[in-house]
């Protein structure tokens, strides 16, 4: 990317020379020709690499403070609230982070369905963070169990139950998690060192997001190619370092908001509670950030396809490249599909909205058509659009939708003299 | 300094800076802060020690903040043997009624001032403490007298409640 980067002082002139770690840095941060249209939809890449950091360097921190064991775990959490100096703010800090993060997730994740971005020739940046995804599912939930809160006990409960639902090995299987014939200490110590060692594999994922999006660099609102250096591109810096930098703050001013006003907004009261392995609360939820994929499970009536379709409504996004057939990649110039992802992103908030009310009745009912329809959208909806759907003529250049007639005319004389 | 005029891109500029950096620096407080003694150790910051089953030429050894604390009824020979030694003798020059409040009671933090190990009771060349780690003698006050220990074993805060107890810390 760059080819003669020297750095300024001496020292890092001998440096680089035999190391070239700051031209790697500088051309990926500095020249990286980036589309000059990209709205703030494109800034979360960056929030969620603020997310990640975040929660690395709080759970290091907390984990200074944190005991993992069944009998001191709940104990130790409140020695961190009252006790440790700073350990409401850096506790609080880490918890709505790991909600922050999801929400920044989900919208990157949006934005990359509703613009294409994870179609030919970037497929594989797509595929990285559907596993990124999956990893950060496991962290949150392992995290969620260390306060070893009701909600804490009985999430790890249902969920290391999902995999008794395997036939014949089953039950091996749950015992080898738990290490033991119930939930407890084994479960929690190891779930600890899993949720610490988690973050740093999807840290090294995350540079393999990052390098094989600097391949093809960024996709657009407009979807188009654009080459790399010509007029449609603007270097990284300054012009999307301020950007991202600026979106970030408002970010920030939100995350603050999470946690000095309303720090447990997001979690559940239960959780305040020791867990009792005697007694399950009279209602339990998942994180909101899993409630699409527990109504999911729910909607089944089935233990084992429950579990397998709700599985499945994560793999599925590995193979969203190719049940995509459609080769433009904006909405913008896809009218069908532009209202399919809109009902698509409706549906499955309200998948969310059903996965918090109790599995009876009319909201069981209404969750297996939800369920029906996500699916629906991605093994029948989206293969067929690309070949039943009219689009819309794709402009030539990043300028050309924002043209008048005139600067078009102009343009064009300049273009034949 | 140059005469270029200070433009509204400097002010911004620098008042962007020193808000980032303001912001930065208060943010990278608690970080560092949470690892002070936090709360339940401070509670834990005073030690009363009732004095009663100790006989003269007996000591006792109490934690206090983590540390043993030596707290010894001295022998009326200890008492004398400590006051008799002129200071300019010792490396680190203190009259034993600086340390001992109560000439009967010596209360000292028993960890030695060359690195840290506790010394033993009434060994040494000069019927004190002896610190096996590295040499180090003191004698009947705490005082250093010979080896690598630069200063007199420490004495901590401590009142006497009543005449039978006391509160370190």
């Amino acid at each position: 990317m760059s080819d003669n980067y020297v750095p300024k002082s001496a020292v890092g002139r001998w440096f680089n020379e035999r190391l070239p770690l700051l031209d790697l840095i500088y051309g990926h941060l500095m020249p990286y020709p980036t589309p000059k249209n990209l709205n703030y939809f494109w800034t979360f890449g960056g929030i969620l690499t603020f997310c990640l950091v975040t929660q690395i360097i709080t759970g290091l921190v907390l984990a200074m403070h944190y005991v993992a064991d069944a009998d001191l775990a709940f104990a130790s959490v409140e020695h961190i609230m009252r006790d440790v100096n700073y350990g409401w703010l850096l506790r609080y800090i880490h918890a709505n982070g790991a909600s922050l993060f999801f929400m920044a997730v989900y919208i990157h994740m949006a934005r990359s369905m509703f613009y294409g971005s994870y179609k030919e020739p970037r497929e594989l940046i797509w595929i990285i963070g559907v596993f990124i995804f999956l990893l950060m599912i496991a962290t949150a939930f392992m995290g969620y169990v260390l306060p070893w809160g009701q909600m804490s006990f009985w999430g790890a409960t249902v969920i290391t139950n999902l995999f008794s639902a395997i036939p014949i090995v089953g039950e091996s299987v749950t015992n080898w998690l738990w290490g033991g014939y119930a939930v407890g200490s084994p479960l929690l110590t190891r779930f600890f060192t899993l949720h610490y060692l988690m973050p740093f594999l999807i840290f090294a994922l995350v540079i393999l997001h990052v390098w094989a999006l600097h391949v093809p660099g960024n996709n657009n609102p407009e979807g188009i190619d654009v080459v790399k250096g010509s007029q449609d591109t603007v270097p990284f810096h300054p012009h999307y370092v301020v950007k991202d930098l600026f979106a970030l703050v408002v970010f920030l001013i939100i995350f603050a908001g999470f946690v000095f006003f309303v720090p447990n907004l997001l979690g559940h009261t239960d959780n305040y509670i020791q867990a009792n392995p005697l007694q399950t609360p009279e209602h339990i939820v998942p994180e909101w950030y899993f409630l699409p994929f527990y109504a999911i499970l729910r909607a089944v009536p089935d233990k084992l396809g429950g579990v397998i379709l709700m599985v499945s409504a994560i793999a599925i996004l590995a193979f969203l490249p190719w049940l995509d057939t459609s080769k433009v990649r904006s909405a913008k110039y896809r009218p069908l599909y532009k209202q399919f992802v809109w009902l698509f992103f409706a549906n499955t908030i309200f998948l969310g909205y059903l996965g918090a009310q109790v599995a009876d009745g009319m909201y069981l009912i209404m969750g297996r058509i939800a369920t029906v329809y996500y699916f629906a959208h991605f093994i029948i909806i989206l293969p067929l659009l690309g070949y039943i759907e009219k689009t819309k003529p794709l402009p030539k250049s990043l300028s050309e939708p924002v043209l008048s007639k005139e600067e078009k005319e102009i343009l064009a004389s300049g273009a034949t003299t | 300094m140059s005469d270029k005029p200070v433009t509204r891109r400097n002010f911004l500029y620098i008042t962007t800076g020193t808000f980032t950096a303001a912001g930065a620096a208060s943010l990278v407080w608690p970080f560092v802060d949470q690892m002070n003694p936090d709360a339940s150790v401070k509670a834990l910051a005073s030690t009363e020690v009732d004095l009663r089953p100790i006989a003269p030429g007996q000591s006792i050894t109490v934690l206090w903040r983590g540390k043993p604390v030596f707290i010894r009824r001295r022998t009326p020979e200890e008492i004398s043997e400590a006051k008799a030694v002129s200071l300019d003798e010792l490396p680190d020059p203190q009259d034993d009624s600086a340390r001992a409040k109560n000439p009967e009671w010596l209360v000292m933090v028993g960890i030695c001032t060359h690195l840290g190990c506790i010394p033993l009771g009434q060994k040494g060349e000069y019927n004190g403490w002896f610190c096996p780690c590295h040499g180090s003698h003191y004698d009947t006050s705490g005082r250093i007298r010979k080896g690598p220990a630069p200063t007199n074993l420490e004495i901590p805060d401590y009142v006497f409640l009543n005449d039978n107890t006391i509160k370190i810390g």
